[in-house]
């Protein structure tokens, strides 16, 4: 039960935003009061959970390769079940990515939710604690729990305060991620009476049979592949962000998509590297068509919102190129990815948000020359567009230049088609930056439109310092997960050397 | 004889008998008082069979053990369940007769009979006395054409589904020459010398209790009674008739034909198939919610069926949390389909929930909770009962069966969420009438459970484990 930090420093940070749940259940009076203290007690504890993961960032220790901060309360002693948490060089820039985007979203909700503020805090608040307690499980039914029961806030959220068409794009949300998730619940109990356990830290180290892993891998892949999203099970992705309320489309794009990739990370690779190194190609092709094709779909989308989802389909397809390339600057560069993309498309969204509020419309022909009356917005739009096009010196750069890097170890193709998504990715965002803040102003309403609010401001600065440091200097990121990742790369190669050798030695055997 | 250990079923069958003096002796106004003291029967008879030692009496006919007192404290609890939300509803519907209570005690006598059996006669007495109880409850508001025709449905098929199961007796008894499980577990010890006429036999067992469980093919009665029936009575048919039917499957096929798994394995794995896939599919297209909830239960029955299925223990485990985890859900989403009530009439179209999230938030957030509980959504105790299953149903490698399972689990979470859309998404209807606080408790306490039974599976999944060992050793 002891760990380094001395107290259950990873179950506080995920459990902490129920406690405020409570709270804000608690809260009685007229409306006005509800909502204003619902907004009020969910900023703080979201804070509160900030901070907390701020201690995390401060005591990991990076040169430890495992898992860190270790919890474990027996739960199921007969299923040798335990509730466990723990982190490492891996998810603990991800427990930190999602406790940063939540409060920053509370506060993007300030004042464009005005109905049912309790429950909508209530969602984002649990939304939280299953997204931190996803990256903290290192039980693989633990995992589950909280990787499945993020479905439920999420559904709530884009259904009830979303857009004209929400009922549709919830439903499909919840039934296209469902669908790949019971198929994972299949091969979790698989893996769970082969090797009589689900500590993942053990599973990793469970060599399951070659033949058992590619059905394994195809049943995590049908999981994951939906929620990253890779093509073709992408389609639920533009139609959610479209409906969902600006801050459910950044936690959306900003952590939900990551899970996926996570799910890779954490149980594809390092525990079937035969099936996975087997059906890297499959994933190659799929992450390439993605690339290309969602770029050329982007540049077509009239709607901003659509735009960016497509776009994060693409980015999306570099990191799953990253990943299954088994070298280290792959995987670094598609975990950076990962995490500047949460934070680049997050700002985004964020950033149509804030002309949403004001106009109501997504249009893009609807906007232009926004730059003379918001010169700020075109600043900070300006900032995160080249961080989406990946601008050396910002965020989006470090990432994709490290999965080139990766796939052209792997080939040379591989890393020119998966490239075209930068050159891309600089026509659509460019266009669309062009089409809505240069030109000259045409629709009336534009005319009295407000430059950003001081609150509007301290939603964007954080996200600005954290782009331009990720661009400036990487390594206080990279070096959490060099350790991780290169043990992961380590462990995957002498895998796959051990299989080679097993086929060698006994023919006929690994069928 | 030993006759004690059947103490439970006694001093439940005489207290009935008690109460129904009281009733007639009072006459006016005695339904609230005859329903508390059925509630206390059952408490005391709970006491008494927590507290029973185990063994056989009445020569080998009936049987107490581990098992049994887990099925008959759940039958207990349902039975309760029901009672608690009969007391308003009966009032304000005109149909308060102190008759409801005692017949709701008799089936239960009948029940915990069902779930002791020992021997193909004492199966088939439980099973009528239960049946008998039931038929009238169908049709207890006799004034409402629907649920007299409920009453006359469930009669007539039951009836042809009783006669089905006794000619396979007759069948089994025929070729075997005995009723006994324990005998008949001992003359079969080799599968291949069974006979084809006992196989035969067993398969009329079989489908006659696949009636009372209401598994496909045998489900056409559902959607008709759980519609027809007034609503307290749908709770009650929804709950303790299902564990005590389910039970009887159970040990049954866990005794006496243990042995013959290959047999019928088969004929067990399409019917929860059917049953799967049925409620699935046809629940979609429903537009009120009793039928919805029948459909629900034809598909929940049939995820239960893998666990019997897979004919081992662990099988029987998993069906057995199942249907703990089953009941208090089905209850709860009961209690809140008695809640809707409007200017003193009862409403049951799904879309008269519109709009509850904003009328009223308590009511509307524990039907949800029901609902991603039933749809096997993770943190809700519907996860862990479907988790049990499949772990079983994988571990004995029924692939098919889990994949089909999983796939009809997604189609069903459709017609779930969309009670919870139509209660948040869309905008709101007139308010219910303010609820009865003994529905509100029932709401709250079956809320509570399914919301935090992850925090503490282990009580009920330990005493699963215990009970499901007496099976398939």
């Amino acid at each position: 039960m002891m760990n380094t930090a001395g107290f259950p420093l990873l179950s506080l940070i995920t459990w902490l935003p129920l406690v405020g749940c409570v709270v804000i259940m608690c809260v009685r009076g007229d409306e006005e009061t509800v909502a204003s203290n619902a907004r009020w007690t969910a900023l703080w504890t979201t804070l509160i959970v900030l901070a907390l993961s701020l201690v995390l960032w401060v005591k990991f220790d990076p040169r430890e390769a495992g898992f860190q901060f270790n919890e474990s309360i027996a739960w199921l002693p007969h299923y040798r079940i335990a509730y466990k948490m723990g982190v490492d060089g891996i998810s603990v820039l991800f427990v930190l990515l999602s406790t940063v985007l939540t409060p920053i979203c509370i506060l993007a909700s300030w004042e464009t939710i005005q109905t049912k503020v309790r429950e909508y805090m209530m969602s984002f608040l649990i939304l939280e604690t299953m997204m931190a307690g996803m990256f903290c499980a290192t039980d693989f039914v633990v995992f589950y729990m909280f990787f499945e029961a993020v479905l439920i806030p999420m559904y709530l959220i884009i259904g009830v305060w979303g857009g004209p068409r929400r009922v549709y794009a919830a439903v499909k949300f919840f039934l296209f991620t469902l669908t790949g998730s019971v198929l994972m619940l299949l091969a979790l109990i698989a893996m769970w009476l082969h090797a009589g356990t689900t500590d993942i830290s053990v599973l990793m180290e469970t060599r399951f049979p070659v033949s058992m892993q590619t059905w394994l891998f195809f049943a995590l892949f049908a999981s994951f592949a939906v929620k990253v999203p890779m093509w073709p099970v992408h389609t639920w992705l533009p139609d959610a962000h479209v409906e969902a309320p600006t801050a459910g489309s950044v936690i959306l794009a900003g952590v939900l998509l990551k899970m996926g990739a996570y799910g890779f990370v954490r149980f594809s690779i390092p525990m079937l590297p035969d099936a996975a190194q087997a059906y890297a190609p499959l994933i190659y092709t799929l992450s390439i068509v993605a690339v290309i094709y969602t770029s050329f779909v982007a540049l077509a989308q009239e709607d901003m919102k659509k735009l960016i989802a497509y776009s994060s389909v693409a980015h999306m397809g570099v990191v799953t190129i990253g990943l299954f390339t088994f070298n280290e600057q792959g995987i670094q560069g598609a975990l950076f990815q990962m995490l500047s993309h949460g934070i680049v498309s997050g700002a985004l969204f964020l950033i149509v948000g804030v002309v949403y509020d004001r106009i109501h419309s997504r249009e893009i022909a609807h906007y232009s020359g926004l730059a003379d009356r918001m010169p700020a917005y075109a600043l900070v739009f300006m900032v995160f567009t080249m961080a989406s096009v990946g601008l050396p010196g910002t965020a989006g750069f470090v990432g994709e230049f490290l999965v080139i890097v990766g796939a052209l170890q792997v080939n040379f193709w591989l890393a020119l088609l998966g490239g075209l998504g930068m050159i891309l990715g600089a026509v659509y965002m460019l266009y669309l930056y062009r089409r809505v803040i240069f030109g000259t102003i045409t629709h009336a309403n534009l005319r009295h439109i407000l430059d950003l609010s001081p609150r509007e401001w301290a939603v964007f600065a954080p996200l600005i310092v954290l782009t331009l440091w990720m661009g400036v200097y990487p390594s206080s990121f990279t070096t959490f997960f060099d350790e991780s990742v290169a043990a992961m790369v380590r462990h995957h190669h002498a895998a796959i050397a051990s299989t080679v050798k097993l086929a060698q030695g006994m023919p006929g055997v690994l069928n | 004889m030993n006759w004690t250990l059947a103490l439970p079923e006694i001093v439940l069958a005489c207290l009935g008998m008690a109460i129904l003096i009281f009733g007639v002796l009072r006459k006016q106004e005695s339904t609230q008082h005859a329903t508390m003291l059925t509630i206390g029967a059952f408490l005391i008879v709970g006491f008494l069979i927590a507290t029973r030692q185990t063994g056989f009496a009445f020569h080998g006919q009936f049987v107490a053990d581990a098992f049994a007192t887990f099925n008959k404290e759940l039958v207990l609890l349902g039975g309760s369940l029901a009672l608690i939300l009969s007391l308003d509803w009966n009032r304000s519907q005109g149909i308060a007769r102190f008759e409801y209570p005692v017949l709701v005690l008799f089936a239960t006598v009948g029940m915990l009979v069902m779930v002791s059996a020992s021997n193909l006669m004492t199966l088939y007495l439980g099973l009528e006395l239960q049946s008998l109880a039931l038929y009238v409850l169908a049709a207890f508001a006799r004034d409402n054409l629907r649920s007299a025709e409920a009453g006359l449905k469930y009669f007539v098929l039951s009836g042809l589904a009783s006669g089905l199961l006794l000619y396979g007796v007759s069948l089994v008894y025929g070729f075997s020459g005995t009723m006994d499980f324990q005998a008949l577990h001992a003359a079969l010890m080799k599968p291949a010398a069974a006979p084809t006429g006992l196989i035969v036999g067993v398969v009329f067992v079989l489908v006659g209790l696949a009636f009372k469980v209401s598994a496909v093919p045998f489900h056409m009665w559902t959607p008709d009674v759980y519609e027809g029936a007034p609503t307290p009575v749908t709770v009650f048919f929804a709950t303790a008739p299902k564990v005590a039917a389910m039970a009887l499957l159970l040990r049954v096929m866990g005794t006496s034909f243990a042995e013959l798994v290959p047999a019928w394995q088969l004929l067990v794995v399409l019917m929860s198939i059917g049953s799967m896939v049925l409620g699935a599919l046809a629940a979609i297209g429903q537009t009120n919610i009793k039928r919805l909830m029948a459909y629900s239960s034809i598909g929940h029955m049939g995820y239960a069926l893998i666990g019997l299925a897979v004919g081992t223990s662990d099988g029987v485990r998993g069906v057995l949390v199942y249907m703990v985890v089953y009941v208090l859900m089905t209850a709860g989403t009961f209690a809140c389909i008695l809640a809707m009530k409007r200017d003193g009439r009862p409403v049951e179209q799904i879309s008269d929930l519109s709009g509850l999230g904003t009328n009223d938030p308590g009511l509307a957030l524990a039907l949800s909770v029901f609902m991603f509980s039933l749809a096997g959504i993770p943190l809700m105790a519907g996860f862990f009962a479907k988790l049990y299953i499949f772990l079983a149903a994988v571990k004995s490698g029924l692939w098919t069966l889990a994949i089909i399972g999983v796939l009809a689990s997604v189609i069903g979470a459709f017609y779930y969420i969309r009670i919870i859309k139509v209660m948040y998404f869309d905008p709101p209807a007139a308010a219910f009438d303010r609820r009865p606080p003994a529905l509100s408790f029932v709401v709250a306490a079956t809320g509570l459970f399914t919301a935090f039974f992850f925090l503490f599976p282990a009580p009920v999944v330990d005493a699963a484990e215990l009970a499901s060992r007496v099976l398939f050793r």
